[in-house]
């Protein structure tokens, strides 16, 4: 047996963690650059708003009707997530994080000493008591049964956000309401063919034959054919897979024609990926770089280019990363542009342990390397101004604008919430 | 916050004898283990929070303007507790009490105690467990 725990709107919840003033307000979040919304709240959905909506064409009446907006504050949001995955950890033995705000837990056994529903209902108790958050819990035979839960919880509530389908009768009831694009697994096209020979809703779907389903779509679709029957196929995936890449990329705040600046930005994310590899403890073979201008301009001239460079040998040394990228922007890099957005994309890992030397990369080279790069991870990690590459620039004007971020309340002693 | 703190602990280690200076230290195998405050003060990372004091509203509870909070949100609030509370939106510091009648109290005699059993828009968040005043 499974359950999945989901937060409900889980960006704009947490922005209401320390402001108990924004209850049932009307709360969106924003992307990067403040461009559009990419979470909101019921309140700010019965205003109409919608997900992607572009935020400079909403923020006058949205904000005149009494709306709240936040830019993204990601350190909040990921120490929140860190807090209710550890909470769960505690009431199941078994967990899988399957994203920031969602975890599947196993219950085996659970069955045996509890009700089921009263498990869901704790749970979401104590997630909301300890962390603040409010979360939904849908349990079930399999994993793809238990999304299904999730869903009717989010959308009746009647449920309370709690829904036990261990029953077949309630599966096929449930089924039977939910449209088969909300399945888990079911992609936009899928969705399209489906629709063709008339599958509209889930239970459409647990109820045509796997063999034509395996003979006309594919094996993965027969097995969530069989886990919506309440087969269980897909178990839990406690180790989290190795990152095979590592990409960091971002939306310019405003538009880079030069070739200067555009190094600084790809050397200051040459520098951020490069930490992130040495956290994962690996080397990179491969620097890729990528720019492009904004496809939505369709008035303007419009340009994308990406440039792969090998390294000599594997390496997670800061300084190579950023000199190959720039080495590969340059190579990409045509004049006369405004692009909006550039990235880079580290890939052909190996373990940090197991390191062949070369002529070109001796030992000496690298054990200084290692040295060098984990002080300056240690000096970023307290949390005092950083120390960075003059590459990465200074004033940085391209980068990122959030200029409606809430404090970071939980991760720096400057912005602790205020109490009387 | 707390996992990072964590991991940034400052460990100082308790002997329990003086070190004869000049000597291999003798003491070297009776040092204890190191203490970490957070081990101390936090009793579960997950539902604790830090928020600051504003005002002197409870400066005879001992916690003084700017103290940080160590508010455990997994803890009963039971009668007596210092508690964190939602009150009309905001939130407040003060001394809970249960009987005869459930108050919330200030620990200085200018604020007068909130009166909470007909209060709609009141919610107990969590449980003061210490506060940290800083000289």
């Amino acid at each position: 047996m499974f359950a999945l725990v989901d937060c409900n709107s889980f960006y704009a919840s947490c922005e209401r963690v320390f402001r108990p003033d924004l209850k049932d307000k009307p709360v969106v979040v924003l992307s990067n650059n403040d461009g559009c919304v990419v979470a909101l709240s019921k309140e700010a959905k019965k205003l109409g708003i919608k997900m992607c909506d572009p935020w400079y064409q909403i923020e006058s009446s949205y904000t005149k009707k009494g709306g709240y907006a936040f830019s993204s504050n990601y350190e909040l949001y990921a120490d929140i997530s860190a807090r209710i995955m550890t909470t769960l950890e505690r009431l199941s033995p078994n967990i899988e994080i399957y994203s920031i705000d969602e975890a599947f837990l196993d219950l085996t056994g659970v069955n045996n000493c509890q009700n089921l529903l009263d498990f869901g209902m704790q749970c979401k108790e104590i997630i909301k008591q300890w962390t603040g958050m409010p979360v939904r819990v849908g349990i079930a035979p399999t994993k793809t049964l238990s999304k299904i839960a999730s869903y009717g919880a989010k959308y009746y509530p009647a449920t309370q956000g709690v829904v036990d389908l261990s029953k077949s009768e309630r599966q096929k009831k449930l089924l039977n309401l939910v449209p088969v694009q909300e399945v888990w697994g079911v992609g936009r096209k899928i969705h399209k063919r489906l629709n063709q020979i008339g599958i509209r809703t889930a239970l459409d779907l647990a109820t045509i034959d796997t063999k034509y389903v395996r003979n006309n779509f594919n094996i993965v679709l027969a097995k969530t054919v069989r886990e919506l029957r309440g087969e269980s196929c897909i178990g839990l995936e406690d180790q989290p897979s190795a990152k095979k890449q590592i990409v960091v990329s971002r939306t310019f705040s405003k538009k880079v024609d030069d070739l200067k600046t555009l190094e600084e930005a790809v050397s200051d994310y040459a520098a951020r990926a490069a930490a992130k590899l040495r956290k994962e403890n690996r080397r990179c073979l491969y620097v890729s770089v990528f720019i492009r201008t904004n496809p939505f301009r369709t008035q303007d001239r419009q340009y994308r280019n990406s440039g792969i460079t090998r390294l000599v040998a594997p390496t997670s040394d800061t300084r190579d990363i950023i000199q190959n990228a720039k080495k590969s922007l340059r190579a990409i890099y045509r004049s006369g542009f405004n692009y909006t957005k550039a990235g880079i994309l580290l890939s052909d890992f190996y373990d940090d342990q197991i390191q062949q030397y070369d002529f070109f990369y001796p030992k000496e080279r690298v054990l200084y390397s290692d040295k060098l790069m984990s002080t300056i991870d240690k000096i970023n990690k307290k949390g005092l101004p950083p120390v960075y590459f003059l590459a990465q620039g200074i004033k940085r004007k391209w980068s990122m604008k959030r200029e409606i971020q809430s404090p970071r309340y939980t991760t720096s002693w400057n912005d602790l919430p205020k109490v009387s | 916050m707390i996992s990072e703190d964590q991991k940034r602990r400052v460990n100082l280690p308790l002997f329990n004898d003086k070190i004869a200076v000049g000597w291999p230290s003798p003491a070297d195998d009776y040092v204890e283990r190191s203490i970490d405050l957070n081990e101390y003060l936090v009793k579960n990372s997950a539902a604790t929070y830090f928020l600051r004091a504003a005002g002197d509203s409870m400066i005879n509870a001992g916690i003084h303007n700017d103290a940080i909070l160590i508010v455990d949100r997994s803890i009963e609030p039971t009668d007596g507790k210092i508690v964190i509370a939602s009150v009309d939106g905001s939130y407040t510091c003060k001394r809970l009490q249960l009987y005869p009648k459930p108050r919330l109290i200030a620990e200085n005699i200018k604020y007068p105690p909130i009166k909470i059993d007909k209060k709609e828009d009141f919610e107990i968040i969590g449980v003061v467990l210490a506060a940290i005043n800083q000289f």
